[in-house]
């Protein structure tokens, strides 16, 4: 199947339909919650919640025997609490600093977890086929009513980050500043926790354990190079996501022997260097370029100061010297006296230049120059 | 005990030991999760390693997949050194994306390729003897064995050979250059070196748990001590012994070894957390109980300090006035008395004379902005701590 066939199945096929829209709807909702955990410097707790989640999931399938994927996730949504209250825990008690504590509950929740799993398949009666999917994901297990719940807590976590909006964005800028007001950080930070977790859990049935942390970080991390805004951020982070989920599905089903969470990762990850690259105002390339032009005007500003050490020599601030006595060292070429000449600074006749009265004053008032911002 | 139990507890503690030494420098030097990003990130070159050897203990596979950790390290460096994005985003962005080429490459060459992406996370500690080394008909033991051995004492010499430096340039970086160790040097030489590990410890005990065994055991150890050489020498106890006592776990639950082993190593961790002396949970929180009563003992001197009238010094009165509950301000007042540093005569309290010397001194440090001073003058006051 090729990518076109795809986009004119899309609508029709229903496998197709709901995998896409899971996809879809999973990205938008982490680039939403991600954009929160990057601007946090949490952006790791979502790899070690998803590594934590793991072993939820084992025992709510050993505790209730069921494989319905609500109860797991309810499991999964427990045990990735937990692990993020004992990081917070560790970080906050002991002196262990919080890349140890992440990296800690992470491997060794993970390693319960498959401790868990292990055992499960050796039981004799348990029907665990199935459970092996939260490790890596498989987007094509998803049905209708793992979509409409993903909907469902999307537009919950839409409401409640709308009705908390204005409580999120201080928390997020001055953590210090929305205590004097009296709000209470505690029970707000609880909030955005609980939030991220939620969003992890939910996807991992769809891309796994392992790479659920980049589902959440990569639209977020995108879409803060396009931006200063928060709620511009958030959105472009949803759109990036959901995009990323919907191109993702569109080629891993294009494609023998792709799974969707790789896929995903990778369009997403195409979104961020896109973005590191190409972005207008942090963009590497338009530093690059900006970096070279100051460098240039730099140079120009130092051949003109040279020439206006010898002109302010003479009565006559125009009267012409040799180019000759220009050289190398004081950022003189062809290229420099042209561009200096374009900007009227400077006015070359044959083998001599002199300054303008506009050159001169610029040069004479080029150290008295205040910041623009001052 | 019969002889593959035995082989696999011996490779489950040489992979233990060669794990914790390069894990307490990245623990101290707060880089654990760098650790995490190349247990994952080398997938990619272990895949094209496996095309060219077809063999997943070649030494070729392994150097080719410890070069890509280092280069995933560089990466991480040169995208945190653009500032586009905070640190910790730089790796969570790097590992998943390396992991997922990793992920697909196994997958369009499945029919070339016999390895399984569960297999390189989780690994299989339980096969590990059933690859033997074999030259000239004549069994060498497990391949693992020998690979683990190779690494682990390459470790322990680089260790040996560098340890002043790499202790300088952990704890003291200016100091490091200064005194002419490249920080640079010991950096990308620790950086390799857990590279190098981690790749050749996934065969055997698959990655995740491989950052189990590197993290843990050196951050249990930082929990109960803060001299590097204990935690070096704690660090392999704990990472041994969680080894072993796993092995025998899943031996028991007929379940998977490293997942056992990482559990062990949790549980250790967990009991070390909650009961460690000074750093432990319960120290801590015993500690800031502590503190607070004494901090509200003083306070509650002071007061004393500053009034002379009766009406301010009566029990019921210091109540309402300082706001405090009933119980708290009894805790406080029998604190007070049982350290002769008030006498309490008709419900009116005064300071003892040992009560006012405490006081004053305190008042001068508190005013001074020596409040450090105060903890060690408690020593010699008091004969009760809150």
């Amino acid at each position: 199947m090729s990518i076109q066939e795809y986009f004119q199945l899309v609508w029709n096929d229903y496998t197709l339909r709901t995998i896409t829209g899971g996809t879809a709807v999973l990205g938008a909702i982490c680039g939403m919650l991600g954009s929160f955990a990057v601007l946090r410097k949490e952006s790791l707790l979502g790899d070690a919640i998803s590594h934590a989640a793991l072993p939820g999931i084992a025992l709510a399938f050993l505790i209730t025997g069921a494989k319905d994927s609500g109860v797991l996730l309810l499991g999964a949504l427990v045990s990735g609490l937990i692990g993020t209250f004992w990081i917070r825990g560790i970080t906050s008690k002991t002196h262990l600093k919080s890349d140890t504590a992440l990296g800690l509950i992470l491997s060794i929740f993970f390693g319960f977890g498959m401790l868990l799993l292990t055992f499960i398949q050796k039981q004799p009666n348990a029907n665990q086929a199935g459970l092996d999917k939260y490790l890596f994901g498989q987007a094509a297990t998803l049905v209708e009513s793992d979509v409409r719940l993903m909907i469902i807590v999307t537009g919950i976590s839409l409401v409640v980050m709308l009705l908390f909006w204005k409580e999120f964005k201080l928390l997020l800028f001055d953590e210090d500043y929305t205590k004097t007001l009296g709000f209470n950080t505690k029970f707000i930070d609880i909030i955005i926790t609980f939030l991220i977790v939620l969003a992890i859990v939910l996807g991992l049935q769809t891309v796994g354990v392992v790479l659920m942390s980049a589902i959440l970080l990569a639209p977020a991390a995108a879409a803060r190079q396009w931006t200063n805004n928060l709620s511009t951020m958030v959105i472009l982070a949803a759109v990036f996501g959901a995009f990323s989920g919907v191109f993702g599905t569109a080629i891993s089903a294009s494609q023998n022997n792709l799974s969707t969470g790789p896929v995903i990762v990778l369009v997403a990850g195409v979104f961020v260097l896109f973005s590191f690259i190409f972005s207008p105002k942090r963009g590497l390339l338009f530093r690059e370029i900006r970096f070279r032009k100051n460098r240039s005007d730099l140079q120009l500003m130092k051949t003109l100061q040279f020439m206006y050490s010898i002109a302010e020599e003479h009565e006559n601030i125009s009267h012409p010297h040799a180019i000759r006595i220009l050289n190398n060292f004081h950022g003189f070429t062809k290229t420099s006296l042209k561009k200096l000449e374009n900007e009227g600074l400077i006015a070359i006749n044959g083998q001599d230049w002199a300054l303008t009265p506009k050159g001169f004053k610029q040069a004479q008032e080029m150290y008295n120059q205040k910041p623009a911002n001052e | 005990m019969n002889n593959p139990q035995l082989e696999i507890q011996i490779i489950a503690a040489i992979v233990a030991i060669a794990c914790a030494i390069p894990g307490v420098f990245l623990v101290l030097r707060k880089m654990s999760l760098i650790s995490d990003a190349i247990s994952h990130a080398i997938l990619p070159g272990i895949v094209i390693g496996f095309f060219i050897t077809q063999d997943l203990n070649s030494p070729i596979l392994i150097l080719l997949a410890a070069f890509m950790g280092v280069i995933t390290v560089v990466l991480v460096e040169f995208i945190q050194k653009t500032n586009l994005v905070k640190e910790d985003t730089a790796i969570g962005l790097v590992f998943p994306i390396l992991f997922s080429i990793g992920v697909i490459l196994i997958a369009k060459n499945a029919n070339d390729v016999h390895l399984d992406v569960d297999a390189v996370l989780l690994g299989e500690l339980a096969f590990a003897p059933f690859d033997r080394l074999l030259i000239d008909g004549t069994d060498w033991g497990p391949k693992s064995l020998w690979v683990m051995g190779i690494i682990l004492i390459i470790t322990i010499v680089l260790l040996l050979l560098f340890y002043k430096e790499l202790k300088v340039s952990t704890f003291d970086t200016g100091l490091a250059s200064a005194l002419g160790f490249s920080p640079i040097i010991m950096h990308y030489g620790l950086m390799s070196v857990s590279s190098i590990t981690v790749v050749g410890a996934f065969d055997a005990v698959g990655a995740i748990l491989v950052v189990a065994l590197i993290i843990a055991p050196a951050a249990t150890a930082y929990l109960l001590t803060e001299d590097l050489k204990k935690m070096i020498w704690l660090s392999i106890l704990f990472g041994v012994a969680s080894a072993i006592l796993g092995y025998w776990v899943a031996h028991f639950l007929d379940a998977s070894i490293s997942g056992s082993i990482a559990t062990t190593l949790g549980f250790i961790f967990l009991i070390v957390y909650l009961i460690a002396p000074s750093k432990g949970l319960i120290a801590v929180l015993y500690r800031q109980k502590q503190q607070r009563i004494e901090a509200s003992l003083i306070t509650f001197l002071l007061h004393l300090n500053r009034h002379e009238e009766v009406r301010e010094r009566h029990i019921n009165h210091l109540q309402e006035h300082i706001n405090w509950g009933i119980v708290r301000s009894k805790t406080v007042l029998d604190l007070a008395e049982k350290n002769n540093l008030i006498q309490i005569d008709n419900n009116i309290v005064a300071l003892t004379e040992k009560g006012l010397l405490f006081t004053e001194k305190s008042l001068e440090y508190i005013i001074s902005n020596k409040d450090e001073k105060i903890e060690p003058m408690k020593e010699d006051f008091f004969l009760f701590r809150g």
